[in-house]
């Protein structure tokens, strides 16, 4: 693939990433713990969503055949999003989804400050303004698992268990393929060898204020680049995709 | 089972630079952090704010409304504090 | 709306300490367009009636996140996903705008939450129906956002300083939720036959629930005379109910839409349009608990708060901790 269409479908990917971690936060809306909460992770979703407009938005002007965010959005077969396993899990309780957002948020932290520096002015420019959203997520998410984790006996166990069950899809984040090669070698973009050192280094410090134990790194989980999905995906999707699906090349 | 709750704080809001805080509600939070943020995600979510002060409500000391004409009265006495209370003649400026 | 259970039952009656000077001062205050502010005297029923409607309007909006709520992993663009999910948060933060000011008469945002839970507290009845279609989400900002605002501005008045304050917020943000709505059923009326079909069907099924959210006719309407005196409510029912539908059925003929009241007409003499009776037995059925989504949102409310309680208590554990630390 020529450098240009590396660069669109990793756009695409971030684009992947931020819908589909969208969608899953979506779902807590009516089901937070304290009011309080559901104003934050509201905001929190209404960031993703907006960043995977702006990537979308990016990749189609790239692309240049006329597909728009809701192309992007709506309307590709499963095998044709790219996101992270990591961000399609289920939500699971709050030990899970707050597990899951420290462990992705500090990768995504460290890959956005690596796209301020793209060559490409577009996709910098968004990595510029979902940086400092995303730092502010990781700062809430983080908070909440060293509350889990060095709360009550109950909480400890619970994030402990999230951690170790989410752990086998942090893998996936460092294993470059040739997209992420192209892009960090043409592009200036992010070198995840180095970023793994950084992120494994940043979760450590929040795990061990937590109280809570770094799992082992064993079996990995991988194919979200390739769009091989896991079995929550379908679902994800049929939610997602249904109105379009059923009324096609409507207005709304 | 009682439940406990998260203590409520007060949030005052300063909107703009040069602006005094206002009170703008109350939030409850577990801690003095969580109260800080829970602040800034309820009053401050269309750019309403440069500065957020979050207080306990138990540890604000107020007036008591019943004792307000003790409280504030005799200020009302001294009206030689309002400019008003001086005549000075038209022709002179800046006073 | 926000007092459709306060009129069911019977109100409290005056403490025996509270005597004829007092209340007669009070309501010179009021008169008189003074505010009372939180810790400033006022009669026990003026506190209580406050209390029970504040917490209504409060629980209203968190339920109300539900059937809105609803739609949002299925809506069908970006943009309008965005636009709901800003909605959905705002009706968040305007419970908890509304929460904060029923604390301020000494009632803890926790017991007004377990009252809901118990099914003691009442919310407004719209809330019950069920959100079946797309088009239902439009429905719900032109027509339950239309009759909200219509009761929340004169709110904006009301004599309890911290109530009418944080009316004032809240309209300042309702601004753009009925205007979401009607751009939804707008775009759906000029869509495909589907489309405006779709439109049309949530009308017609929401017409008349909206209708019921400005509470009992008048003349049932026991305790309205004392909460009009006392400036907790502003308007009647009926002249809230005429209002609205006043305004909101020139916009149903600019969608091209039919209102589902064969018997609706304007009267050329006094410039209202007189409507059918409504079917009451289904507002009190529905505000009795016998409403097609009662149970269901219920469950909802009392699973998030089930499956919160270790997280709630966690955080509560740590702040106690860290201060344990700090002195130490």
């Amino acid at each position: 693939m020529t450098p240009d269409d590396a660069l669109t479908r990793y756009v695409t990917r971030l684009g992947d990433n931020a819908l589909v971690l969208g969608q899953r936060m979506i779902e807590l809306v009516a089901a937070s713990p304290e009011l309080e909460e559901e104003l934050a992770s509201a905001n929190f979703s209404l960031d993703y969503i907006g960043q995977a407009r702006m990537f979308y938005t990016c990749a189609g002007e790239r692309e240049g055949a006329g597909r728009d965010e809701d192309d992007f959005a709506f309307l590709r077969p499963e095998h044709e999003y790219r996101n992270l396993l990591l961000v399609e899990q289920p939500n699971g309780h709050f030990g899970d989804s707050t597990v899951r957002a420290v462990l992705f948020e500090s990768f995504y932290v460290l890959l956005l400050d690596a796209l301020t520096h793209c060559s490409e002015g577009g996709v910098a420019e968004i990595a510029v303004r979902a940086i400092k959203e995303v730092r502010y997520h990781l700062k809430h998410s983080s908070q909440w698992l060293v509350r889990l984790g060095d709360g009550t006996e109950e909480s400890h166990d619970r994030a402990q268990q999230s951690l170790d069950s989410l752990w086998r899809y942090t893998g996936e984040m460092f294993v470059a393929d040739e997209v992420d090669a192209i892009v960090r070698d043409s592009f200036a973009g992010p070198d995840l060898e180095a970023i793994a050192g950084q992120w494994r280094h940043a979760v450590t410090a929040i795990v061990n204020a937590a109280t809570l134990d770094m799992p082992d790194d064993g079996w990995m989980a991988t194919g979200g680049k390739e769009g091989r999905h896991t079995e929550h995906f379908g679902y994800l999707l049929a939610d997602l995709q249904i109105m379009q699906r059923t009324y096609p090349g409507q207005a709304w | 089972m009682t439940k406990q709750e998260w203590p409520l704080y007060e949030v005052f809001i300063r909107s703009k630079s040069g602006l005094s805080h206002r009170h703008a509600g109350s939030v409850h939070a577990a801690d003095d952090e969580m109260a800080l943020t829970n602040a800034r995600d309820t009053y401050t979510r269309r750019n309403e704010g440069v500065s957020i002060w979050v207080v306990r409500s138990d540890r604000i000391v107020a007036s008591d409304p019943a004792e307000t004409s003790a409280f504030f009265e005799p200020a009302e006495d001294k009206i030689y504090r309002h400019p008003t209370f001086y005549d000075i003649p038209d022709e002179v400026d800046n006073l | 709306m926000y007092t459709q259970g306060l009129d069911q039952k019977g109100e409290a009656v005056g403490c025996a300490s509270e005597t004829p000077e007092q209340l007669a001062a009070f309501q010179a205050r009021i008169d008189a367009e003074e505010k009372i502010e939180a810790k400033d005297w006022m009669p026990e029923a003026y506190r209580r009636t406050l209390i029970r409607q504040i917490s209504q309007h409060a629980h209203s909006e968190i339920i109300g996140m539900q059937p809105e709520g609803n739609w949002l992993t299925r809506a069908p663009s970006l943009k309008r996903k965005a636009i709901l999910l800003a909605k959905v948060q705002d009706e968040a933060g305007h419970g908890l705008y509304l929460y904060s000011a029923a604390e301020t008469l000494g009632v803890s945002r926790d017991q007004m939450v377990a009252d809901l839970l118990a099914g003691r507290a009442k919310y407004s009845s719209i809330f019950n129906y069920p959100t079946l279609t797309w088009a239902d989400i439009g429905a719900i900002g032109w027509l339950v956002d239309g009759a909200a605002i219509m009761n929340q501005i004169p709110l904006c008045r009301c004599s309890y300083g911290p109530y009418a304050r944080a009316m004032v917020r809240i309209c300042k943000e309702e601004s753009f939720h009925q205007r979401q709505g009607f751009e939804i059923m707008l775009t759906l009326c000029r869509g495909s036959d589907e489309q405006k079909a779709m439109a049309q069907d949530a009308l017609s099924r929401f017409w008349w629930p909206s209708l019921m959210m400005f509470g009992p006719n008048d003349a049932n309407s026991k305790h309205s005379a004392q909460s009009m005196k006392w400036k907790i409510k502003r308007f009647s029912n009926d002249e809230l109910r005429q209002k609205f539908i006043d305004v909101t059925v020139p916009q149903a003929k600019f969608l091209g839409l039919e209102v589902p009241d064969d018997r609706l007409h304007l009267n050329e003499e006094s410039g209202h349009y007189q409507h059918s009776d409504i079917d009451w037995q289904e507002f009190f059925d529905v505000i009795a608990g016998n409403g097609p989504c009662n149970s269901q949102r219920m469950a909802k409310r009392r699973k998030a708060d089930d499956d919160g309680a270790w997280v709630r208590e966690a955080a509560q554990a740590y702040a106690a901790k860290r201060a344990a630390r700090d002195v130490a």
